[in-house]
């Protein structure tokens, strides 16, 4: 497919992101500006206070955005989505608004300051009247730096749950598609371009030589003109929104999924089941990390697809055991006792870790167990995703279980070991038992001849409540157990994967084939 | 109003390591003009700013119409005492009627007799308001933008007017020109004025009294005609400068 292609398919999708992620920035934007500026005045008049705050403000600049999220998501009030990226993006928005309020009132005239005092003024009306007018053109400058910084941070808000273009760039990145990639990274580069534009324009009107007589600015009409184009596009898009939407459904629904084509495609198979029978269902998809599960305890999520074995190890901190009945039973369990969450019957497949090298690999070594690998492992190159790599399953207990040692390790996308593995960058990876390039790229699954790795069977979680409220959600959730193989999972992962399809066809396709 | 417009009663002003004025007495009768004269860094501008309260004495204590500044409401001593600087210290961003109109319209007058007093003023100073009105301070020549800095002075009618170097940058005729009209116009408004300059023969055209200042210490208070004639050796300093320039520096 090419670009201009996947643009005419997928534009009203690429408009909703850009229109989040303008959203983002200027909300942002807006709330830094009120709290920055009169700060920045604060320290004017308080040189004390000059140090430790704007100290204070680069300490936080410097912290890396994934970093800062990671901060902000376990605190109970903030969690998973808008919020969060909202507070880290006004952090991150300070320190050039503060320091540019600085700058530029210090920097007025001492000359024309001091007339101003002397003529009477209050210290109120040589700010209002004098300091601000003259210092305008310093703080918008900051303003745009901030506005810059903040288009693309706001990237990087995707991986909670934000949205915004990051959510292309994301997707794109995991499922090795340029497209995506390109209409995320260049829509948002567009847009950085088009606010340093405008902003330097209306930068250029506090501070050109000779102040036109006419029409001139002010923060009042400025903030004004700003929220009247962003309430038009809202409104605009709102128009359209409804347009489309069929109103008039009573219960609603959120579906949540994990940040990986499998979630998001066990997701879409439930909220399409639901749409079918007349519930309004709003899809929270690509949550990385942690986030489905905080998320549905917190009740911003009613559903979202898991796998017993991280529920029983990442989540319940148990030891890794091999029996999935077990881990199934307790995982239910705990999950009703701890949450009030209802784990669904097993959907029919495993998704495991899987050990993978490549293909001509295992037939030249005759490689067929992890334990084979020990003796070649000395020479080769480990490519590990970073949830592999912390986690309590993962990468140490997998290490030391079965004696492996690397020659190196590295730690990357998960989404690029893939290729990474196939294109001899390394040569051994620990993927998803069912993704779909596996059979594509000529890969190898070694058998986990030890055990080691904990079942881990795809079930939904659901809250209690939510079962409670829409009673046709138990009723789709049980056509669903033992409805996918683990091959059939496969194909649906390399349709979206390999096939580059969308997986809103996928799903349907496959619901119509199954007659669900 | 019998009493004299400013006083200092022993004023002595210091900067943590520095003593800037010692043991000042000085008196501005009413309709005077004082010019204080003395090379930078006698404390002359000190002297000025401690009459509007930009400063507050370190001893001592300076009174404005009987009453010492410390106790007068800052912000309301400073809108009956006219101010002007070198260049005019023009708010950039105003336009010259707004730059002249300041005062009145900080003290609450209505819009008409604001623009009214401003179209006076800048009659008064030989500006055609409906050329100026509408420009701004960097549209202006030096001496312009000086005559736009004495009119806002004059916006509020105070009966006291602070000059610190007025016509200090500017070109000698224009110089000339406004030093001139500036005592034609001290007379005729009756306003007491204290003015600070570095320039001898600005002291003599100006002044009613010469201030001279050495070191922070006030060396010399005389009439004109006194200064010509004094043998302090500071103010025959002075006054050989204009004899080996012939009166034009």
């Amino acid at each position: 497919m090419n670009f201009w292609h996947f643009l005419q398919l997928n534009w009203p999708e690429l408009l909703l992101l850009i229109r989040q992620h303008v959203e983002l920035v200027f909300i942002a934007i807006l709330v830094a500006v009120v709290i920055g500026v009169p700060t920045g005045i604060l320290l004017t008049r308080y040189r004390a206070l000059r140090g430790p705050i704007l100290g204070i403000a680069n300490v936080m600049q410097t912290i890396p955005s994934l970093a800062l999220f990671g901060f902000l998501i376990p605190i109970s009030f903030m969690g998973v989505g808008t919020r969060t990226a909202l507070v880290a993006l006004v952090v991150y928005s300070l320190l050039p608004i503060i320091r540019n309020t600085v700058t530029g009132i210090l920097g007025v005239e001492p000359s024309v300051r001091e007339a101003a005092v002397a003529m009477g003024m209050t210290d109120g009306q040589v700010l209002r009247q004098v300091e601000l007018p003259l210092a305008m053109g310093v703080i918008v400058t900051g303003i745009r730096v901030a506005t810059v910084i903040a288009v693309g941070v706001t990237t990087i808000a995707a991986a909670v749950g934000a949205g915004g273009l990051g959510v292309y760039i994301f997707r794109g990145l995991r499922q090795y598609d340029n497209n995506l990639l390109l209409a995320g990274a260049v829509s948002a580069a567009l847009l950085a371009l088009a606010a340093d534009f405008s902003l330097g324009l209306v930068e250029r009107r506090f501070t050109s030589s000779a102040p036109q007589t006419g029409a001139r600015w002010s923060i009042g009409r400025l903030l004004v003109l700003a929220i009247a184009v962003v309430l038009i596009f809202e409104g605009g898009f709102a128009l359209w929104r409804s347009a489309r939407d069929n109103s008039g459904k009573t219960s609603h629904i959120t579906v949540g999924s994990k940040d990986f084509t499998e979630s998001i495609l066990l997701a879409e198979i439930v909220v399409q089941m639901l749409e079918a029978r007349g519930i309004a269902v709003e899809r929270r998809f690509e949550l990385g990390g942690n986030l489905p599960h905080d998320a549905l305890i917190t009740g911003t999520l009613d559903l979202y697809p898991e796998y017993t074995g991280t529920s029983y190890a990442a989540i319940l901190h148990h030891p890794p055991i091999s029996d999935p009945r077990a881990v199934y039973t307790q995982v239910k369990q705990e999950y009703a006792e701890k949450f009030k969450v209802d784990v669904s019957q097993p959907l029919g497949f495993e998704n495991t870790f899987a050990i993978l090298v490549r293909g001509d690999d295992a037939r030249k070594l005759n490689l067929k167990t992890i334990s084979d690998a020990a003796a070649p492992a000395a020479r080769w190159r480990a490519g590990f995703g970073q949830d592999f790599m912390s986690r309590a399953d993962g990468y140490p207990g997998f290490s030391k279980t079965y004696g492996l040692k690397f020659a190196e390790v590295r730690e990357m996308d998960l989404s690029l070991t893939y290729i990474a593995l196939s294109s001899r960058q390394v040569d051994l990876i620990a993927g998803n038992s069912t993704e779909g390039r596996i059979a594509t790229l000529d890969l190898f699954q070694l058998a986990d001849d030890r055990r080691y790795f904990p079942p881990y069977e795809a079930v939904y979680l659901v809250r209690q409540d939510s079962l409670t409220r829409v009673p046709a959600l138990s009723e789709v959730l049980s056509k669903l157990a033992n409805a996918i193989s683990t091959d059939e999972m496969r194909r649906l992962n390399y349709e979206i994967d390999g096939n580059k399809r969308d997986p809103k066809e996928v799903v349907k396709e496959w619901l119509a084939k199954r007659g669900l | 109003m019998q009493s004299p417009l400013v006083q200092f009663h022993n004023v002595s002003f210091s900067l943590p390591n520095v003593t800037i004025l010692h043991d000042l007495d000085l008196t501005v009768e009413q309709g005077e003009t004082l010019v204080l004269l003395g090379e930078s860094g006698c404390g002359k501008t000190t002297t000025l700013k401690l009459v509007n309260r930009l400063l507050t004495p370190s001893t001592g204590e300076v009174q404005v119409e009987g009453k010492a500044t410390t106790a007068w409401d800052p912000i309301e001593l400073r809108r009956r005492i006219g101010y002007v600087i070198q260049e005019g210290g023009l708010f950039p961003h105003f336009t010259i009627a707004r730059n002249v109109g300041l005062v009145p319209a900080l003290s609450g007058w209505d819009r008409q007799r604001t623009s009214d007093r401003v179209r006076e003023l800048l009659n008064l100073v030989g500006l055609d308001p409906d050329r100026f009105s509408e420009r701004y301070p960097r549209e202006l020549s030096g001496g312009q933008r000086q005559r736009v800095g004495v009119a806002r002075a004059l916006a509020a009618d105070p009966p006291l007017l602070l000059l610190d170097e007025p016509f200090g940058a500017l070109d000698p005729l224009t110089r000339a020109s406004l030093q001139h009209e500036f005592a034609g116009l001290a007379t005729r408004l009756k306003k007491s004025a204290i003015l600070v300059t570095h320039d001898v023969r600005e002291a003599l055209i100006l002044g009613q009294r010469i201030g001279l200042m050495h070191k922070g210490h006030l060396e010399l208070l005389e009439t004109p005609e006194r200064f010509l004639s004094s043998d302090n050796p500071h103010a025959r300093a002075y006054l050989d400068t204009l004899d080996v320039n012939g009166g034009a520096r």
